[in-house]
């Protein structure tokens, strides 16, 4: 064991949180009981949705795959228990906007009976097939298919495997707790992780506030021995857990805009994710469940729940309790970067590491919105380094050029301008729609040039084939004449002979 | 169970403007009673009229433009300008020169240019430019400050206030008034007297005018404060004052004799007012880290340059206003590397 060769580096920006995080964290993880009707999305990862194999009225199993991945970037979904298909609708998504989406609804049977598994073979295709079979996607949040990730990665070279045990959003502990009860699996994991991708080292990265887990992995390392594993505690500032953000302040290296991790030889997978990998590889059954926090002062008990996906999110509320009087807000993950859902029939997928139900006090606003006095701070804890009093300035004209060199696409939502800003403006929300204006434009200008493309090749097209026309005429009636002649020659000739 | 829908941040958001604005206030304080205690209750009269004028104008201005009257003055920037402006006029002024003056703070400079936020000039230097250029005798029209061993009757409140709103004092103004510092200074060097006969006068003390140096120093006081609160931050005051500081010191140190020192520069004037509360100005100030130290050396270069080499005694308000212009080009120039680009 050894600390990074790489010095750590300082995040620019960011934000230290009210950590709100002992809510959660006093107790072991419960696991939630079977629900009487599971509705499973199948879109429940990054990419295209999969596409159902199954019928209303089929009978399915405990891993039974419901549906296939479908485009490059998808990946399977399971039924997490037993059942029968009783619906296969379009339904509201815990996703932003909740945009509606197939789901399979299946009526429980409560017998909870399972397909066979078995654990897959030790070489590194039959494995990577199998995280591939096994729905697996990234857990904290990204649901970024894991088994493309590795093929990635294994395209452009990893030579650094990070452990991201950050977990910096408030109120979340879902992470800090599997930690703490499961180190020889995340640990585990991350070695067979770093077989996987053919890299030289792994570096375990734990928030400072979170020495219980940070003791439990190290305790798990020593059984271990691994020798390629580093270790690093990061300091508790939001955003370290991004990304993007945990690779600069762990290698110093940034990830080019635009680009990916995969192209300066690093792969990050966040704990929940390392430790299904090395459940999977165990027992070869798929994705099913994950550990969720149910937190927030709306709520009677707080703490990390064991949830079969697919489980509505309201039967998770139940329990933990139920919602007490002080319940105001549902939000699908953290209070920074969450999702506020209008309903809580919607189910728990794999995205969902928090259901935060927020009370009063955070949603009494002091003062109104104001108009931007470009006091900075926005800028001041900008994890990248942009200017979104800027970016806020050239929003509403929607000008692709400017707004991409301002850094637009660069924005990874983390909402710290939003929590500083003096005036209230909704910063992340400003930008979001910009960016989904600005790629509307430019789709929209591609479209158009494809058009005038396909106009313009028409229109050439078009001319050749009238020249070649015209000039096939002029043959015609060059032949034409000419045998109209020969033909007034011959009965010339034949007139003249019987002559 | 249903729920309403919201968007992020689902945490309770910083302190708002108007609370910002309260602290601004708030770190005035002792440099406010400090300047009372010196030279009467002329600032307090100057501060009413032009915080009354401000906000009777930003109503107006609101309602000619249509837009909700009560969120905008409520915010409290345009007090703020108000107190800032008082602050940078003589204690006896008359109403009229203030009102006009709070009035094209507020009424031109921010909401002719589209109100709060979209101003390009510090309005309360545009206020206080417009009638130091169409008044300057006024303006120029200082009491001395209240020390034990100046031989001097002070205008008492009624005095002060009857002589602001009349233009009568009962005494002769010529009188009552004396020149500033800086303009004593000015003088001085204008009738070929050495920096060290000027600081031989028994007006100076260690540095510059007795008294205006104990006010400099309270409104330092408040600058630390607002450092400390995190409602500004350092780039401005230092490089603002080592903008000023550091020709000042260069330029008196080879000739003595025809340059006023760093000492000097530092406690006349606005320059430390300029510092902590007028260049500080968020809305008309750059906002890059990189850009704000561009912006407050130039302002402290101006300044010393006004001052040594200009037709007015100081030249904060002047500088600001110049800074100001160059605010576009300076954020454009020192846009900080996004994490990720080349």
């Amino acid at each position: 064991m050894s600390a990074p060769t790489e010095g750590l580096r300082t995040l620019p920006g960011g934000l230290r949180l009210p950590p709100n995080k002992d809510l959660s964290t006093a107790s072991d993880v419960v696991t939630v009981p079977l629900p009487t009707k599971m509705v499973v999305p199948l879109r429940q990862h990054a990419g295209e949705e999969a596409l159902a194999v199954v019928k209303v009225g089929d009978a399915v199993l405990g891993g039974s795959v419901l549906g296939e991945p479908d485009g490059a970037v998808s990946t399977f979904v399971h039924a997490t228990t037993s059942g029968r298909v009783a619906a296969i609708e379009q339904r509201p998504l815990p996703m932003r906007g909740e945009p509606v989406g197939t789901c399979v609804v299946i009526d429980v049977d409560g017998n909870d009976q399972w397909a066979e598994f078995a654990a897959p073979a030790e070489d590194r295709t039959a494995r990577l097939a199998a995280v591939h079979e096994a729905g697996l996607v990234g857990l904290g949040g990204a649901v970024y298919p894991a088994a493309q990730k590795i093929t990635q990665g294994l395209a452009s070279g990893i030579d650094t495997v990070i452990l991201n045990g950050v977990e910096c959003e408030s109120y979340i502990s879902c992470d800090d707790r599997l930690m703490r009860e499961h180190a020889d699996l995340v640990i585990g994991g991350l070695s067979q992780l770093i077989d996987l991708v053919a890299a030289k080292r792994g570096i375990v990265a734990v928030e400072s506030d979170k020495p219980a887990a940070w003791e439990a992995l190290r305790a798990a390392a020593a059984e271990q021995l691994d020798e390629r594993i580093e270790w690093v505690q990061i300091p508790t500032v939001y955003p370290s857990g991004a990304e993007d953000q945990l690779i600069y302040l762990v290698t110093g290296r940034e990830v080019p805009s635009r680009g990916l991790p995969g192209d300066i030889g690093i792969l990050v997978q966040n704990a929940g994710t390392v430790a299904a990998l090395a459940e999977l590889l165990a027992t070869g059954r798929p994705l099913h469940s994950r550990i969720v926090t149910v937190t927030g002062e709306g709520v009677a008990n707080p703490g990390n729940y064991r949830v079969r996906l697919g489980t509505p999110i309201a039967d998770v509320v139940a329990a933990a309790g139920g919602y007490n009087d002080k319940a105001r807000r549902l939000i699908v993950g953290g209070p920074m970067t969450g999702i506020a859902l209008t309903d809580d029939a919607l189910p728990v997928t794999k995205s969902c590491n928090c259901l935060l139900i927020t009370g009063p006090a955070v949603h009494l606003s002091p003062e109104p919105q104001r108009e931007c006095i470009r006091c900075g701070e926005c800028a001041a804890h900008c994890p990248v380094r942009l200017m979104p009093q800027s970016l806020y300035h050239y929003a509403p004209r929607q000008q692709p050029d400017t707004l991409l060199g301002l850094g637009l696409e660069d924005c990874i939502e983390c909402g710290c301008c939003d929590l500083v800003c003096p005036s209230h403006i909704p910063l992340t929300h400003t930008f979001r729609e910009a960016k989904q204006a600005v790629r509307l434009r430019t789709n929209e200008a591609l479209r158009a040039q494809r058009a005038e493309q396909r106009f313009k090749a028409h229109v050439e097209r078009t001319a050749t084939e009238s020249a070649r026309s015209a000039d096939k005429l002029a043959d015609k009636k060059r032949a034409a004449s000419a045998s109209a002649i020969a033909a007034i020659v011959k009965r010339k000739r034949r007139d003249d002979d019987s002559r | 169970m249903k729920f309403e829908p919201a968007i992020t941040p689902y945490l309770r958001p910083a302190a708002g403007v108007g609370a910002v604005m309260r602290q601004v206030l708030y770190a005035l304080v002792p440099a406010a009673l400090a300047h009372c205690w010196y030279f009467g209750f002329g600032l307090i009269i100057n501060a009413t009229i032009a915080v009354g004028v401000a906000l009777g104008v930003e109503a107006l201005a609101l309602w000619l433009r249509r837009r909700p009257i009560e969120p905008a003055l409520s915010d409290g920037t345009a007090i703020v300008a108000a107190v800032l402006l008082a602050f940078a006029l003589p204690p006896l002024t008359p109403w009229w020169i203030t009102a006009i003056a709070s009035a094209f703070a507020i009424g031109v400079a921010k909401h002719l240019y589209g109100g709060l936020g979209k101003n390009p000039f510090n309005p309360a230097m545009v206020g206080y430019a417009v009638v130091l250029v169409s008044f300057p005798a006024e303006l120029a029209a200082w009491l001395p400050p209240r020390m034990g061993d100046i031989d001097y009757v002070h205008p008492t409140l009624w005095q002060t206030l009857r002589y602001t709103l009349t233009g009568d004092a009962g005494v002769s103004l010529d009188a009552l008034t004396r020149a500033t510092p800086l303009d004593a200074v000015r003088v001085a060097f204008a009738e070929s007297q050495t920096m060290s006969e000027s600081t031989s006068a028994p007006w100076f003390g260690d540095f510059s005018g007795r008294g205006w140096e104990w006010i400099g120093n309270y409104i330092a006081l408040g600058g630390v404060w607002l450092l400390y609160r995190r409602i500004i931050r350092w780039q401005i005051p230092l490089s603002m004052l080592a903008g000023l500081l550091v020709p000042a010191t260069i330029a008196s140190v080879a000739s003595p004799d025809n340059f006023a020192g760093p000492g000097f520069h530092l406690f006349s004037g606005a320059a430390l007012l300029g510092a902590f509360f007028i260049a500080t100005d968020p809305v008309s100030a750059a906002t890059t880290p990189r850009g704000r130290l561009i912006y407050g050396a130039g302002i402290g270069f101006l300044t010393w340059l006004i001052r040594t080499f200009g037709a007015y005694p100081d030249g904060v308000a002047f500088a600001v206003l110049l800074m100001n212009l160059a605010v576009p080009l300076i954020d454009r120039l020192c846009r900080p590397r996004i994490l990720g680009h080349d």
